[in-house]
């Protein structure tokens, strides 16, 4: 049965069994998303898709909530666009990102964020913390200063690959993404250096070694690309 | 009507953002006869003076005279403006930061990586003192624009001084005016 929403005041039909993410992209409706990636479940860990439900006092994130009939959804309203850049901001504080030395300058969904909900600077004080790269792997390369824990390689490397080498140690800001029990990634025996995890990363963290600045193109299309091709059989891209 | 008092200042930056401006090449010209040049390190005038209308600064606050400074040009200028990735972010600048404090940096640059006279410069009021934590401007005093950029763009350096000129206040928004690095 489908159901019939609003979004942004727009009458909406959608699948029952779809999210409201889902529902606003059939209508051409934009929600900002950054752990989201076509071909992998999602998580709802970065809160940027979170999304107005009237009669709910939550935020709700748009990526991990399923249609109601009858549902009035707001995607941009100025609280929401004041969280968005708020998280964005965070984000920049809570690592070392440092975008005129990072291989994905140009090409990364952290940078064109920043730029969409309107950061001109960022009101927190910085982290510094510090933080290793792992070059270990002879193909790729890890800097966590850039990592924003979005898991999209971990969920590549399991849903994708099947390998499930990578996962994520600790908790909270200090959580790092791990190879096997936490070893150095040239040493792990079940990576099968497919690519997939460096092709998810959503920013610097994962590349390809001897990359250098603004050198470093994600194919993020290409997994979605797979998954379709796996459980559909549809093979154009 | 007055000229704009217009001064830029280097503190903790490469002097890129300041070769940016420079790129601006013959609308330079057309600068200079709405401004009135006050202090830049492209001129030599040796101290921050009073009534400054607008003060571009870049680089971030890495030193003791930077500290020291950054106070007069906040007192001095009506607005300051954030000029470059280092002055909004801290950036290259502040790369050091995770690595606990000046002094272990100044030993690999000044020590450990030299063979003849290994040697931290020092003399007290002549080289300034590095702060152990680098931080953006806006850390340490109010600023009332940011123009991101390692550089930022002439264009988009220009579309800000076009404005303020104007008395207008610039419009930053989108990908011209935002991109970082």
């Amino acid at each position: 049965m489908p159901r019939t929403l609003t979004i942004n005041g727009q009458e909406v039909s959608a699948g029952n069994e779809q999210t409201i993410l889902e529902a606003a992209r059939d209508a051409n409706i934009r929600i900002p998303t950054l752990c989201h990636l076509d071909g992998l479940t999602d998580v709802g860990a970065c809160r940027m898709c979170l999304v107005e439900v009237v009669g709910s006092n939550k935020l709700l994130p748009a990526c991990t909530t399923r249609v109601q009939e009858g549902m009035e959804v707001h995607t941009d309203t100025e609280r929401l666009r004041a969280y968005r850049r708020q998280i964005i901001e965070l984000l920049f504080a809570e690592r070392n990102h440092v975008c005129a030395v990072c291989v994905a300058n140009g090409h990364c969904e952290l940078q064109n964020l920043g730029i969409a909900v309107g950061m001109d600077h960022v009101r927190y004080d910085y982290l510094f913390p510090r933080l290793g790269v792992d070059l270990s792997h002879e193909r790729f390369g890890m800097d966590h200063n850039r990592c924003i824990l979005c898991t999209r390689c971990v969920r590549a490397c399991d849903q994708l690959e099947g390998a499930h080498t990578i996962d994520v140690l600790g908790r909270g800001a200090r959580s790092l993404i791990v190879r096997d029990m936490n070893i150095p990634w040239g040493e792990s025996t079940t990576c099968t250096s497919c690519g997939k995890c460096v092709m998810a990363c959503p920013t610097g963290a994962l590349f390809k070694q001897g990359s250098t600045v603004a050198e470093m193109v994600h194919d993020v299309e290409k997994l979605a690309f797979l998954r379709a091709a796996r459980e559909r059989k549809v093979w154009n891209v | 009507m007055d000229k704009l008092k217009f001064a830029s200042v280097w503190m903790g930056g490469c002097s890129g953002c300041h070769m940016s401006f420079l790129d601006l090449d013959e609308w330079l010209f057309d600068l200079a006869e709405a401004v009135e040049v006050v202090y830049s390190p492209v001129a030599d005038i040796k101290t921050f003076p009073q009534h400054v209308d607008v003060t571009l600064v870049e680089g971030a606050i890495a030193n003791q005279d930077h500290l020291e400074l950054i106070q007069t040009i906040r007192k001095n200028s009506k607005l300051v403006v954030s000029f470059g990735d280092c002055a909004v972010t801290g950036n290259v600048t502040a790369m050091r930061n995770p690595l606990d404090g000046a002094e272990v940096v100044l030993d690999r640059a000044y020590k450990d990586a030299q063979l003849l006279r290994p040697q931290v410069p020092h003399d007290d009021g002549i080289v300034p003192p590095l702060v152990d934590h680098v931080v953006p401007v806006h850390a340490v005093i109010p600023v009332d624009l940011y123009i991101p950029g390692c550089p930022p763009p002439a264009k988009r350096i220009r579309a800000v001084l076009q404005a303020l000129v104007e008395g207008k206040s610039p419009e930053m928004i989108g990908r011209e005016m935002l991109k970082f690095g």
